[in-house]
């Protein structure tokens, strides 16, 4: 289709590629001259870095899978070997192992990026539907790559992850076995474990694809919220983005490397190291840090749902956790309809943009909350429980009571014209 | 206004990580462990003490290794320590390690070369526990394994105590202040003395238990060094790179503002 309007290149090589399979036309046309809103900030690096570390994820893996064994015989061993014996072995795993927490940073700032600019709004749903999914695909992938190295808290977190299965009425136990591959977490589940661990990050690709699509036909959106109205609001992504995205991306990169090479394991926990034992359960079984506000929201629901001063329970409160965890961010896929202001961005909403930064509070407060133990008390005093059944009282209560209500009663501050008189007008 | 939101955040994501440190102590009931100098733990140039290596490698061989596997390690792993191939070898051959089955179908034993690891002092896991109640975990990665490793073996080889007015300890069991739980099937395995060495170095508990926390550190981390050494270099590299690249921007973007 891009034929018909192709403008032929200089260099014959590139002209003969071209006139029989425009990829230079497609990169010239979605990565030079891209008209890009001319105001960002540096909030919108985050999706180019998240892409560079899907890319980082899945070389360092695939190099990770020819040493590794998947035997819950042999993978600790395994792992130990890559880290003592392979050349090079350990900054590869080390690569690997921080570059999951660096995923996650990176993707946590995106979506937050998202969520203050309204970039999920129209008309930009399904682009915001997609970023939802991969999310969930990191989860499914990081939660099962954890397992691989078949440590402590790889057998007991994933049993106690698989054991929320169960809790889903009639299928429940179904899924749990066929998670399983038998009667607890044992060999066949290591094994295709590590068969999804390798596909997953494929699919996560793909859904990026897609994801990068529907960008590429709405445009991105900026830090005023307001569309572009003509050539003298954006700029070509080349050389503009191309070169403060490596910027942006050296910095980060910059820090991954410091945990990388100085401290590579502050992320994780010791008990790791511990070869995987059945017989053994752990003090404290914690998930990695990038689960743990989910994790709270899952403990905070203590209490079974029912008619009250009966005996007729119709959730209990395992049940109540899974459906809560989960149900926390499924609500994401709803925000644009949650949240239908007509204003995008929270630089114009003072009320939203409050309630979103106690969200973005709420939810480091969930994160510390779910690394405790359950009956944990703050300073000594305060039940812990109770505090992280507000704080997630707060962050149901924030899409499903606050954004519906702002939406018809905030007023918002007036918008700029464009985004080329914005920025004038903060140079003057 | 987008500053000050930026900072809001650093802030409360440090508060709260400070806290988090805190509290995960808090949450495995261990003792507050007293913070040992160790050159091995300095952030950007730790290194170990070949010296030092080499007596904790001695206390393990004549005290923990009766007990302790550490099947992680071979001999040829011990020129960190600065020996010679030579050295390697006659340590190694030292040693009898088991081997086979040779033509005959037979095990027999010979004695170690480099390439050997460690032998483990049971033959299994059973037999380990069978001795000692409980079986002697590896020590290979036990720097890692715990919290704090380095200062918590440290604190566990010298805090044994009397066990509390009333607190009866079944046969073979000890009481240990820096254990999580204060009851340990390991009896206070060091004595003043116990271990001879070559030079001057004080014949003490204390410097007994440093030695060994420096060669259990390296045991589990024998990377460590190279590791930083290559970091400095990735540090200097990138930070270069973002600021030539922070230039770069500038120019570009100044007809723009
Ligand atoms: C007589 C046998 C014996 C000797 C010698 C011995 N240990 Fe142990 N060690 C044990 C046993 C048994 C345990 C398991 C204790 C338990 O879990 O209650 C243990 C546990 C440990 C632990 C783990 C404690 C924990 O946090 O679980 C460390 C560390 C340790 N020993 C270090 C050493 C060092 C260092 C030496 C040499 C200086 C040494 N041991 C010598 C028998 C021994
Ligand atoms: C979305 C991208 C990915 C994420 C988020 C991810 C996450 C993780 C995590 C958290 C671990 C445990 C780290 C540890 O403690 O060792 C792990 C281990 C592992 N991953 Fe991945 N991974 C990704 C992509 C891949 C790919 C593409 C492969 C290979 C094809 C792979 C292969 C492995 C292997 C072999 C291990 C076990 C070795 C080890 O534990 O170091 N990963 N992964």
């Amino acid at each position: 289709m891009a034929n018909k309007e192709r403008t032929p290149f200089e260099n014959p090589v590139v002209e003969w590629v071209d006139s029989r399979l425009p990829v230079f036309t497609l990169m010239q046309k979605e990565y030079g001259v891209f008209p890009t809103p001319k105001n960002f900030n540096y909030f919108w690096n985050f999706g180019a870095i998240a892409m560079f570390m899907l890319i980082t994820m899945i070389v360092t893996g695939i190099v990770l899978a020819m040493h590794y064994t998947a035997n819950t015989e042999l993978a600790f061993d395994s792992v130990e070997r890559i880290m003592r014996e392979v050349n090079g072995g350990w900054l590869i795993r080390y690569i690997h192992m921080n570059g999951a927490s660096f995923f996650f940073i990176a993707v946590y700032i995106h979506i937050f990026r998202g969520m203050y600019y309204g970039s999920y709004k129209a008309p930009r749903e399904i682009l915001w539907m997609l970023g939802v999914l991969i999310f969930l695909l990191m989860m499914g992938t990081a939660f099962i790559g954890y397992v691989l190295p078949w440590g402590q808290m790889s057998l007991w977190g994933a049993t106690v992850i698989t054991n929320l299965f169960s809790a889903i009425p009639f299928v429940g136990d179904g899924i749990r076995t066929l998670l399983w591959g038998g009667f607890s977490v044992d060999n066949p589940t290591l094994t295709r474990f590590f068969a999804l661990h390798y596909l997953l990050p494929f699919v996560i690709f793909a859904v990026v694809f897609l994801h990068v699509w529907a960008l590429h036909v709405t445009g991105s959106n900026n830090p005023l919220g307001i569309d572009t109205k003509g050539p003298q609001d954006t700029l070509p992504f080349h050389p503009y983005y191309t070169i403060k995205d490596t910027f942006g991306l050296l910095v980060f990169v910059l820090i991954y490397a410091l945990f990388i090479f100085f401290m590579p394991n502050a992320l994780g926990h010791p008990d790791n190291y511990i070869p995987a034992n059945p017989m053994v359960t752990p003090a404290h079984i914690v998930p990695e840090w990038y689960f743990l506000p989910f994790y709270a929201m899952l403990r905070a629901i203590t209490f079974d749902i029912g008619i009250p001063f009966t005996d007729i329970v119709f959730i209990n409160a395992k049940l109540g956790g899974v459906i809560v965890m989960f149900g926390s961010i499924l609500l994401w896929f709803v925000l644009p309809w949650l949240d239908t202001h007509p204003i995008r961005s929270a630089r114009f909403r003072p009320l939203f943009k409050i309630f979103l930064l106690i969200l973005v509070a709420d939810f480091i407060f969930l994160g510390y909350v779910g690394m405790q133990t359950a009956d944990a008390k703050l300073f000594g005093v305060v039940p812990l429980i109770y505090l992280g059944q507000a704080a997630t009282a707060y962050y149901l209560a924030y899409f499903l009571v606050i954004l519906p209500w702002l939406s018809k009663n905030e007023k918002g501050r007036e918008l700029p014209a464009s985004i080329n008189e914005a920025v004038l007008a903060k140079n003057k | 206004m987008r500053k000050s939101l930026l900072t809001l955040m650093v802030l409360a994501a440090s508060v709260s990580s400070a806290g988090l440190a805190q509290t995960a102590m808090a949450a495995t009931g261990e003792v507050h462990l007293e913070e040992q100098e160790w050159g091995f733990d300095d952030f950007f140039t730790g290194t170990y003490d070949r010296a030092a290596l080499q007596r904790g490698y001695k206390v393990y061989r004549e005290v923990c290794a009766a007990c302790h596997s550490m099947k992680r390690i071979a001999f040829r792993h011990l020129a960190d320590f600065g020996y010679s191939e030579a050295q390697i070898k006659n340590i190694a051959s030292e040693y009898s390690i088991e081997d086979g089955p040779n033509e005959d179908g037979d095990m027999f034993d010979r004695s170690g070369r480099p390439s050997d690891y460690f032998p483990s002092p049971y033959p299994n896991e059973n037999a380990a526990k069978a001795a000692n109640g409980v079986a002697p975990p590896d020590l290979s990665l036990i720097i890692k394994a715990r919290h704090d490793g380095a200062n918590y073996v440290y604190g566990l080889l010298a805090g044994y105590e009397e066990p509390p007015e009333g607190k009866e300890l079944a046969v073979g069991q000890y009481w240990n202040k820096v254990m999580p739980g204060h009851v340990i099937a390991m009896a206070a395995p060091l004595s003043d003395g116990m271990i001879a060495y070559e030079d001057e170095t004080p014949e003490t508990v204390d410097q007994y238990s440093r030695d060994i926390v420096e060669f259990l550190a390296w045991a589990a981390e024998p990377e460590m060094e190279r590791r930083k050494r290559w970091g400095i270099n990735v540090l200097i590299f990138l930070a270069a790179f973002a600021g030539l690249m922070y230039c770069v921007k500038k120019k570009i973007w100044k007809p723009v503002y």
